[in-house]
């Protein structure tokens, strides 16, 4: 799960770690007066969305606005919000249309000495939680791993003993940080840290991670990714949730515990198995088609999930057909038929559907569909679905 | 001989008075399985399907001789239900439950590697299998976990995987083939698993049933590059694989918490690239996995 700008620097202050003074607008009049309060000569006013890659993106109607900008007046403060608040702002990370903007941070100026860069996540090959830190901060972090990633100094701890003070030491001799800095990058990466593993992130990031002229380290971006999987432990982390910034279909398909991601082709697919839909997808592409999208109905989906299922793909406009590939393990190939047979009557089928099934009652799976008044094409093995739906899009 | 499981493994199922822990634990003791005892806290004394519930792991160890298990019990509570089948001396370890939080299979990995760490023969070493994954099975023999006995047939073949009904489409294919399988084993969808595709084929390696070897991987991670410097360097026999999500978009995750391409790491075209340099065959398409192993068998000979 993803959160705010805004709220992981709430997390952040709440375990108290270094972080601006801010203050979030909901309009231009309340971005004027959160200027006022915070007193400063200068303010950053910041575009709260999910996604990242907010200081070069603009927003999709008026191309000179930033999704960050710096101000010098509440007047100016006032303008850019007026700018941002309900406009899209498209960036690298958004979908085309960009992603509507409900709320702006307005943050107090910093005095930056040094940017660096502080990452969090649990590396898998090592089975631990790294901590990466860089000189390099401010800029594309992906670009530095890429290019040098020599530049990038990581330290893997225990969860249950957290980062010990010798690799802060490490880090800070790494990063030529040295004085009372020390002491300050010491309470910053262990706190941090030590929060990652309390929240059960499944991505921190600091970036940048500021330096100031007083020699103190203080978080001037903050993002936190969690583990879906612990939020049943996390309900202050729950409570974040901002619906409003997912989109529609997979947070519908999430409702009905299914796992769909929106694709830009033509063939929806319909697949049980995460590894076997995405082989789907691939296999699509092989034949020279363009999948619509990911959808795994799970190992063991009943008759009302795959309906929902077949609402999902059949509400996108740009599914011209349907692929269903089903290898019946726990879930009876009965099942699927089923609830083909339904959802014809319930939703009705506009566009071609092309069915592969195998696997547990396969035999009786194909009689029910054969012996409805489905319109279906019935495959043979992957290729022959495959071909199948090609030619029907075509 | 197999690997991990045979016709002598005494299977506990840790969650067998749960839904899916008594209607999986049924299709195994269907398809032959020597489920010996199940565990439930608070159910001890009673009985399911003709076997004896206890209310502790230690229990089923001492009074039913039980050295694996079968893990069905909620996310919340599957890295205590592992910790105590280690501390039981179970020796392979089947956890199906998908859902487990990150850090737990952290904490619960850590612990594995220190107890194994004391354990100086590799072949005595207990082995975790999953979370989230659809278990092990070696055709004919055992079968502990979620997949359709029926598809598998007894042969030579070695099958790994990260996915569940992928798995069953690559066993599928082999047996229309003609292909047996010696053992299958499904490694689970999870960023931290407790096995990985090294583990398994250094395990074949020295199988003598096992004379080929078909992986099963996908995006996310770099478990498939691992196991190709592996393979270059340890592996004489013939290896077969491939991966799904090729046209996978980054940053998404693609259903498993594990298949996410992120920083641009963990793509198919890299995985491929690193086996195919490792003399590996690779599957174009999944429909070409069986017919992927008859070319890596025939290419050896």
């Amino acid at each position: 799960m993803k959160i705010h700008e805004f709220q992981a620097k709430q997390l952040l202050r709440d375990a108290r770690i270094a972080v601006p003074e801010s203050i979030v607008a909901r309009s231009g009049d309340e971005a004027a007066a959160a200027f006022a309060q915070l007193a400063g000569s200068v303010a950053v006013i910041k575009a709260q969305i999910h996604a990242g890659g907010r200081g070069k993106g603009t927003v999709a109607t008026n191309p000179q606005q930033r999704g960050v900008q710096l101000v010098k007046s509440a007047a100016e403060a006032n303008t850019v919000a007026t700018n941002l608040l309900g406009h899209q702002l498209v960036t690298i990370q958004t979908v085309p249309e960009g992603q509507l903007v409900r709320q702006v941070l307005v943050e107090a100026g910093c005095d930056i000495a040094r940017e660096l860069y502080l990452g969090l996540v649990v590396d898998r090959a090592r089975g631990l939680p790294v901590l990466m830190v860089s000189s390099e901060g401010g800029m594309d972090i992906e670009e530095v791993a890429a290019n040098s990633p020599e530049l990038i100094y990581k330290e893997a701890f225990d969860p249950n003993a957290g980062l010990q003070a010798y690799q802060v030491r490490k880090l800070c001799h790494r990063l030529g940080i040295s004085g009372k800095t020390t002491r300050s990058a010491d309470r910053f990466m262990r706190s941090m840290c030590k929060l990652f593993v309390d929240l059960d992130c499944s991505l921190a990031e600091i970036n940048p991670l500021v330096v100031t002229g007083d020699g103190e380290l203080v978080a001037l971006d903050a993002k936190m990714n969690f583990d879906d999987n612990s939020l049943f432990r996390h309900p202050e982390i729950q409570k974040f949730r901002d619906v409003g910034e997912e989109d529609p279909a997979e947070v519908r398909a999430g409702e009905a515990g299914l796992s769909y991601v929106q694709l830009e082709g033509s063939i929806g697919c319909l697949v049980n198995g995460a590894g076997l839909a995405m082989s789907t997808m691939d296999l699509i592409k092989m034949h020279g088609g363009e999948p619509a999208n990911f959808l795994d109905v799970g190992g063991s989906a009943n008759v009302e999930q795959v309906t929902e299922a077949f609402r999902i793909l059949l509400a996108d406009k740009n599914v011209k057909a349907v692929l269903v590939n089903i290898f019946g393990g726990i879930m009876q190939c009965t099942t699927i038929a089923n609830a083909i047979v339904g959802a014809y009557k319930q939703v009705g089928f506009n566009v071609p559907l092309v069915v592969r099934l195998e696997g547990t009652e396969v035999e009786e799976g194909r009689k029910i569909l054969a012996e409805s008044d489905v319109d279906i094409v019935a495959a043979e093995n992957l290729t022959d679905a495959a071909n199948k739906v090609l030619a029907a899009v075509i | 001989m197999s690997i991990l499981i045979d016709k002598t493994t005494r299977l506990v199922c840790q969650g067998i008075t749960g839904r899916a822990g008594e209607f999986h634990s049924k299709n195994c003791l269907d398809y032959g399985t020597k489920l010996v005892a199940g565990v439930t806290p608070g159910k001890g004394g009673q009985e399911v399907l003709g076997v004896a519930v206890y209310d502790t792991v230690v229990e089923a160890v001492e009074k039913q001789g039980a050295d694996a298990s079968m893990i069905f019990v909620p996310p919340a509570f599957t890295a205590d239900a592992i910790l105590e089948a280690i501390d039981a001396g179970i020796k392979t370890i089947v956890a199906i439950t998908e859902g487990v939080p990150v850090l737990d299979m952290v904490r619960v990995r850590k612990r594995l590697q220190d107890i194994n760490a004391g354990i100086r023969d590799s072949a005595a070493a207990i082995r975790l299998i999953g979370p989230n994954c659809p278990g092990v099975i070696t055709a004919d023999e055992c079968k502990i976990g979620i997949m359709p006995g029926y598809i598998h047939k007894k042969g030579s073949v070695g099958v790994m995987s990260r996915s569940g009904t992928l798995t069953y489409e690559a066993v599928w294919q082999l047996s229309e083939l003609g292909l047996g399988q010696s053992t299958c084993v499904g490694l689970g969808g999870d960023p931290i698993v407790g096995t990985t595709p090294v583990d398994l084929l250094e395990m074949y390696q020295v199988d003598d049933q096992t004379e080929a070897i078909m992986m099963i991987g996908e995006i996310g991670g770099s478990a498939e590059e691992e196991a190709a410097a592996f393979v270059k360097d340890h592996v004489t026999k013939p290896v077969a694989a491939f991966i799904a999500g090729r046209t996978a978009p980054p940053g998404k995750r693609m259903g498993h918490a594990g298949a996410i391409i992120s920083g641009g790491k963990g793509t198919a075209a890299e995985k491929i690239a690193a086996l195919e340099d490792a003399g590996i065959e690779v599957a174009a398409s999944p429909a070409d996995m069986g017919t992927a192993i008859q070319r890596a068998l025939a290419r050896a000979k």
